[in-house]
């Protein structure tokens, strides 16, 4: 009885949590009496929202589209690199600290330089998101790699395995489950990339529709676009946490098999 | 001399078709003036001037204190490691690079997680040749083969569990399944039994046994329970501390299959105890000549 309980207020915590706190902003704004340019309230938002609902939802879909290409690409390229890095000292010592030099330049600085090559629009915008999102799968797919026992790399080279044989045996699925963990925050970087992208340089977009409506003083709107922004990571990152269960169940199971052992 | 014990109940070269140019009398596996340093020749010196000579078929141990160099041994053997003095061949031929036939297991099972016990144990098939191009079009015939070597060591009803869902003794049990799916000449065992509680490692050196005993494999065990050793081999090597080297060979004679009673037999007994023995003189002397250099060293400082 007790324990049920429990967990079914662990499900419906994260909800109970986003209702207080939007009911708790509302409150503060109507008994606070704060106008709606500086903090419009949740039902402002709301409203704003359904006024321009066709043109968030166009901006939306564009920024939508420009993280997942990025996202794209970030995975292709930072899964290559996490393979050359993880699988040969010779690339980790070459190539390591080039990445961590790269990493540590704040990626909007490099919005203006991206503007001149590829100028104003969707392509800088998937560039940013890019740039952003793959360093931190090339590392996780690094470390996936180099947790490989070396004994049963001995089995595996006593057999008579390459290079290539381990990798694909062993290695990659045995660093899945930090490609997918990693997957989780890159698809929220990516997003940050995109809309930094649009705020600076684009003529669409969330980011884009922001800066116009900051412009106009439409503040209702800058938040209905906040929000929207919001659901769409939270909507992607549930995807991505979800694939990770599906696809490497293995590597959880263990302690849910403990939970339910316990309990 | 060694004789060559009198209780081998098949001749294995006749068994085996075709996989050597192994006469009796033969070895198999040879160690000619063997020595390793790690860090090249002026290194840290694992083993020295090694020599062994292991007929086809044989079960044989090598035991010593720890740190003597025992798994060096067994990289040498394979090709893991080149040697730094000597030769080392089997089948007839020096090995230059890892072999690729070798069975191997350690004291960790490192069975994969996301496979299923069958697909665990049937790995070494999708990397050892011919079985690798001929595995998918006769994928039957080898999950047939994996089933029996399963149900041989007991595990017959666990073949679609993922290995963390089992015991360790269990997992070790699958790994030695692994070991042997592809039919290897030679197989190495690095205490595969050490982190198992004694009734479940008593219990897998029979399995161990019967298994040898069907297939006659040439089996090297490294190890550091005597018992063990004197249980499974035919020829136990006691090797010397560091840098090790082989400082005495024992004939076990004792007929197979041995079981727990032939562990109490006044003749095992008696070769535990010579064994022990031995190994506790090379540490003695370890500690010994450690303490006299330290000594000279002392002196040389003051």
């Amino acid at each position: 009885m007790a324990p049920n309980t429990q967990k079914t207020l662990e499900r419906f915590a994260p909800w109970i949590v986003t209702v207080g706190i939007l009911a708790l902003w509302q409150a503060s704004v109507v008994i606070f009496n704060i106008e709606s340019f500086l903090l419009p309230s949740p039902l402002d938002v709301l409203a704003a929202f359904q006024q321009y609902r066709d043109s968030v939802l166009f901006h939306a879909w564009q920024t939508m589209v420009s993280t997942l290409i990025g996202f794209g690409l970030g995975i292709a390229v930072g899964v290559l690199l996490g393979i050359c890095i993880g699988s040969s000292r010779l690339a980790y010592a070459g190539l390591y600290p080039v990445l961590i030099a790269f990493n540590s330049v704040p990626k909007v600085a490099t919005v203006p330089i991206l503007v001149l090559w590829l100028g104003i629009g969707q392509p800088t915008a998937v560039a940013t998101a890019f740039l952003l999102c793959f360093f931190p799968i090339a590392v996780n797919v690094a470390t996936g790699l180099a947790t490989v026992e070396p004994e049963l790399e001995d089995v595996l080279r006593s057999l008579g395995a390459s290079k290539i044989d381990i990798l694909r045996k062993v290695g990659l699925p045995r660093a899945m489950p930090y490609f997918f963990a990693s997957l989780k925050v890159a698809i929220t970087l990516a997003f940050v990339g995109a809309v930094i992208a649009e705020t600076l340089a684009a003529n669409s977009g969330i980011g884009y529709l922001m800066i116009q409506a900051s412009s106009q003083f439409r503040v209702p709107l800058m938040f209905a676009g906040l929000a929207v922004i919001a659901a769409m990571g939270v909507v992607t990152y549930l995807v991505f946490a979800l694939l990770e269960q599906r696809m490497t169940g293995w590597a959880v199971r263990r302690q849910n098999v403990d939970q339910t052992g316990g309990g | 001399m060694p004789t060559v014990s009198s209780s081998r109940p098949t001749q294995p070269e006749a068994v085996s078709g075709g996989a050597g140019p192994a006469a009796a009398g033969v070895p198999f596996v040879k160690l000619d003036g063997v020595s390793l340093s790690y860090g090249g020749a002026g290194g840290l010196k694992a083993l020295n001037d090694t020599t062994m000579s292991i007929e086809k078929g044989r079960f044989v141990a090598v035991v010593g204190p720890s740190g003597c160099g025992k798994s060096s041994l067994m990289k040498l053997a394979t090709g893991l490691l080149p040697a730094t003095e000597g030769t080392v061949s089997v089948a007839g031929s020096e090995v230059k690079g890892p072999l690729k036939i070798v069975g191997m297991a350690f004291q960790n099972s490192t069975l994969l997680p996301w496979r299923p016990l069958l697909s665990n144990v049937m790995l070494p098939l999708e990397i050892v040749q011919p079985h690798r191009s001929r595995l998918r079009a006769h994928k039957k015939e080898y999950v047939e083969k994996a089933r029996d070597l399963l149900e041989t060591v007991g595990l017959a009803e666990f073949e679609n569990r993922f290995p963390w869902m089992l015991s360790g003794g269990m997992q070790q049990r699958a790994n030695l399944c692994r070991s042997l799916i592809h039919d290897p000449d030679l197989l190495m065992l690095d205490e595969p039994f050490g982190a198992l509680d004694a009734f479940t490692r008593e219990e897998l050196w029979g399995v161990l046994q019967d298994v040898w005993m069907k297939r006659r494999f040439t089996c090297i065990l490294v190890t550091h329970d005597l018992r063990e050793a004197a249980y499974l081999a035919d020829t136990i090597y006691v090797m010397s501390a560091r840098p090790g080297t082989i400082i005495a060979t024992h004939e076990v004679d004792l007929p197979r299959p041995r079981t727990v009673e032939t562990t109490f037999e006044p003749k095992f007994v008696d070769i535990v105890h010579t064994i022990r023995s031995e190994i506790a003189q090379v540490r003695n002397e370890a500690k010994l000549s450690a303490e006299a250099s330290k000594r000279q060293t002392q002196k040389g400082n003051s």
